[in-house]
């Protein structure tokens, strides 16, 4: 990425407060470069939302400043911060159609009447909704609104796109048919992308990196495979995917490997991400499908399950077992015909290596 | 031929499904109607009866029935013959036994002046007449009146079933006795400009209470519920108050020696011998009614601005209009609904505002409803007070009409 700048978008030490009690957002540093597809991942009252709302103009930050391209945008209003914005329930025009919905910024912009046609019909041409221009946005199904909304945040060419939670109002499969759609726009348009989501799976798929909010501060940000396959803390680990854990105390703490005791008095052998001393209570985190039921390999971790439940799920089958104390301990098995002789009350042995188990804070 | 449908029993599926729903409707039916039949006998029935008398003649008719006959093939041209002149002789001489011949007199006066006491000097001459002698020179001779051919004219005229006369005189016009319509002598030209003046109040009252309702309408769909809830109760107070009540406190807030000029006396920025005509006149009547009637415009406009997302401006900021133009080119036009409502509502109802005009407005602030009401109770013109009435319904009726043409009845919202 010669010439793109790696802070086109910068928060230095932002914080936000709306009753002057509590703080949404805490000291927070970000920065996202050109061209980027970031998301701000998080549950609801994490403060992504309101970060979003304050690279857009409207919601100031209480503290801190934000740069966009360099220069200081905190007393900037809106209207002359040129970032297109997608919002949750699209915020179409009612009474416009979809032709004079996108025409809107144009028009603002002075463009003349030619350009502005064409800038359109190229526009709507990407998000395939050629020949729709004279519709009224209620004619239209909830996707192709959507795909209006994104037409129209992006039709006055602006340097920064900010999307909030623009799918949440869509059908399943619509909207993963709409994820791909998203990530293909940014990647020809190499225009960069803001996007505020709950929804995981929807980070993972579409990101370059992903910002997990927790408690108005980002846990972590990386991308999508690292997050989710090294979490650096008990949150990010229960946020993101699936996630089977442990509660115990660190015995010992070497490089690269800890002995934790669990609650029932085992050892497990684990990772050291977010301990840093022997006696320090640990939540050990391991993901489902790092688990091998009865390995026949020589492995760190080995102990005996009883299984309390088989849960039935098309493409694999889910099994809950009590390991360790954890009653609620999952295993996810393919449906491959050599996994199908588990049966409830069974007793299996499980086993993991000692890199998949990650110690983190309790 | 399409092939008739039928249930699994063999019946005609249109039959059964009219059998199933008929109960149903019955029974809605059942529960609308006591309202029903309360509108149509309190409501509907009178207004016509009412607005019947606006064109209605036939007693008259049928007191000189004989006499509007033969007067039928009178020119009107000479002096009736005796045909006529007879013919009412004796049908007065009916009347005077049974009565009613002031009824005829009063009505006959409307007509034409004089008729009251010409009716009732003849009368009491009725008995002297000689029932073989010239009938007009008799006439003539009770009273000289009898000899102008103008009094023979109303009587022919005033004596029609069905006249459209009094809607002339509500646009101040007269019909002359040779039949041209004529506009009445300036001087007495009062009830087209009371009808101006009528339109004048009520598109300005609309207008005042649109510039006023608007911002307060705007701030109660933004804040937060606890504060709107007040806001709201504030705004709806005047509907909890009785009119009299509110119109009463005016008069005491907006005379010469009230509250508001002795407050402005008091801070210097009116004289005392310079207080301000604040009431019995057009004023007093714009500031009443335009309080009074806010809350027909705030409610149609809340439930409006209530239902727009905030996100809408956002949106339009975001793509780079200032807040100025954000609010020209998208919140504005989708308040269309709540204003156009709003509007139609108040001006419909300050058309025909009665009270508040009778009391504060004095006579530069009179309204055409006083004057239905004047001629209802002092002149006794009920005539021409219902086409006054039958106008006004018309004229509320063409509003309604020109909104729907223009808005569409469908789109109002009332709250």
């Amino acid at each position: 990425m010669s010439g793109k700048k790696s802070d086109f978008v910068k928060f230095e030490q932002v914080d936000k407060s709306y009753d002057g009690k509590e703080l949404v957002v805490k000291g927070l540093d970000l920065d996202i470069a050109e061209g980027e597809f970031l998301t701000l991942l998080g549950p609801s009252g994490s403060g992504k939302t309101t970060t979003l709302m304050m690279l857009a103009g409207f919601e100031t930050p209480t503290n801190g400043e934000i740069y966009f391209d360099g220069n200081p945008i905190n007393n900037i209003p809106p209207h002359k911060r040129g970032i297109g914005m997608v919002f949750q329930n699209y915020a179409l025009f009612p009474h416009l159609s979809v032709f004079e919905n996108l025409a809107f910024p144009l028009k603002v912009r002075k463009i003349d009447k030619a350009e502005i046609e064409e800038r359109i019909n190229k526009t709507l041409k990407m998000v395939s909704l050629t020949g729709f221009e004279n519709r009224m946005p209620a004619q239209l199904s909830g996707g192709q609104q959507q795909r209006v909304a994104v037409a129209r945040a992006l039709v006055f060419d602006p340097k920064l796109v900010l999307m909030d939670e623009p799918l949440g109002a869509l059908d399943k499969n619509l909207r993963e048919s709409m994820q791909y759609e998203l990530k293909h726009i940014h990647e020809t348009l190499g225009v960069t992308v803001v996007y505020v989501t709950h929804d995981q799976g929807e980070a993972l798929t579409m990101s370059n990196r992903i910002a997990v909010f927790n408690d108005g501060k980002v846990q972590q940000l990386s991308g999508p495979n690292e997050l989710y396959e090294t979490p650096v803390n008990s949150f990010v680990a229960g946020f993101i995917g699936e996630n089977n854990t442990f509660t115990g105390t660190v015995k010992e703490l070497a490089s690269g490997s800890a002995k934790v005791e669990t609650s029932t008095g085992e050892i497990i052998l684990a990772n050291p991400i977010a301990v840093s001393s022997a006696g320090e209570k640990s939540r050990i985190s391991l993901r489902p499908e790092r688990v091998n039921i009865n390995p026949t390999e020589q492995i760190e971790n080995r102990f005996e399950a009883e299984i309390k439940e088989i849960i039935y799920h098309g493409d694999h089958t889910r099994v809950r077992v009590n390991l360790l104390g954890n009653d609620d301990f999952i295993l996810k098995v393919p449906n491959a015909s050599s996994n199908s002789k588990l049966n409830l009350g069974d007793k299996v042995n499980l086993g993991w290596s000692s890199q998949d188990c990650r110690a983190l804070d309790y | 031929m399409s092939a008739e449908i039928r249930t699994s029993d063999g019946e005609l599926l249109s039959v059964k499904l009219r059998k199933v729903e008929r109960r149903r409707r019955t029974t809605a039916f059942l529960l609308a109607a006591p309202l029903l039949f309360f509108i149509v006998f309190a409501y509907v029935i009178p207004i016509f009866q009412m607005l019947g008398r606006s064109v209605d003649n036939v007693q008259m008719n049928e007191f000189l029935s004989e006499t509007h006959e033969v007067m039928q093939i009178w020119d009107g041209t000479e002096m009736p013959g005796e045909d006529v002149t007879s013919t009412f002789f004796y049908e007065l001489k009916g009347l005077v036994e049974e009565k009613n011949h002031g009824k005829i007199a009063t009505r006959l006066n409307y007509e034409k002046g004089g008729f009251t006491s010409l009716i009732k000097k003849t009368a009491r001459k009725l008995k002297d007449f000689d029932e073989n002698g010239n009938f007009l020179d008799q006439f003539i001779n009770v009273h000289k009146k009898w000899g102008d051919i103008e009094y023979w004219l109303a009587l022919k005229r005033g004596t029609d079933a069905y006249h459209f006369r009094k809607y002339l005189t509500t646009f101040d016009y007269e019909q002359k006795f040779d039949g041209s319509i004529e506009r009445i002598p300036e001087k007495k030209r009062i009830n087209v400009t009371l009808w101006l003046r009528t339109i004048f109040v009520a598109a300005g009252v609309t207008f005042c209470c649109f510039l006023l309702a608007y911002p307060i309408s705007h701030l109660l769909s933004v804040l937060p519920t606890r504060y709107s809830n007040l806001l709201m109760i504030c705004v709806l107070l005047p509907f909890w108050t009785s009119l009299l009540v509110r119109t009463s406190s005016w008069m005491v807030l907006l005379q010469k020696q009230g509250v508001l000029n002795d407050t402005l006396v008091s801070l210097g920025i009116v004289a005392d011998e310079g207080r301000l005509e604040l009431m019995y006149n057009m004023t007093g009547t714009f500031i009443a009614m335009t309080q009074i009637l806010l809350p027909f415009m705030v409610l149609p406009l809340y439930s409006v601005m209530k239902t727009i997302p905030p996100s809408l401006m956002r949106a339009a900021t975001s793509m780079g209009a200032t807040p100025f133009l954000a609010f020209r080119k998208i919140y504005f036009p989708l308040t269309y609904a709540g204003i156009s409502a709003g509007s139609i509502l108040v001006f419909v109802l300050s058309i025909g505002y009665y009270i508040t005009p009778a009391l504060v407005g004095g006579a530069k602030g009179t309204l055409i409803s006083n004057r239905i009401a004047y001629h209802m109770q002092q002149s006794l013109d009920w005539s021409l007070a219902t086409a006054m009435a039958a106008v006004l319904l018309v004229a509320v009726l063409i509003v309604y009409w020109l909104y729907n043409k223009i808005v569409g009845i469908d789109n109002m919202r009332l709250g």
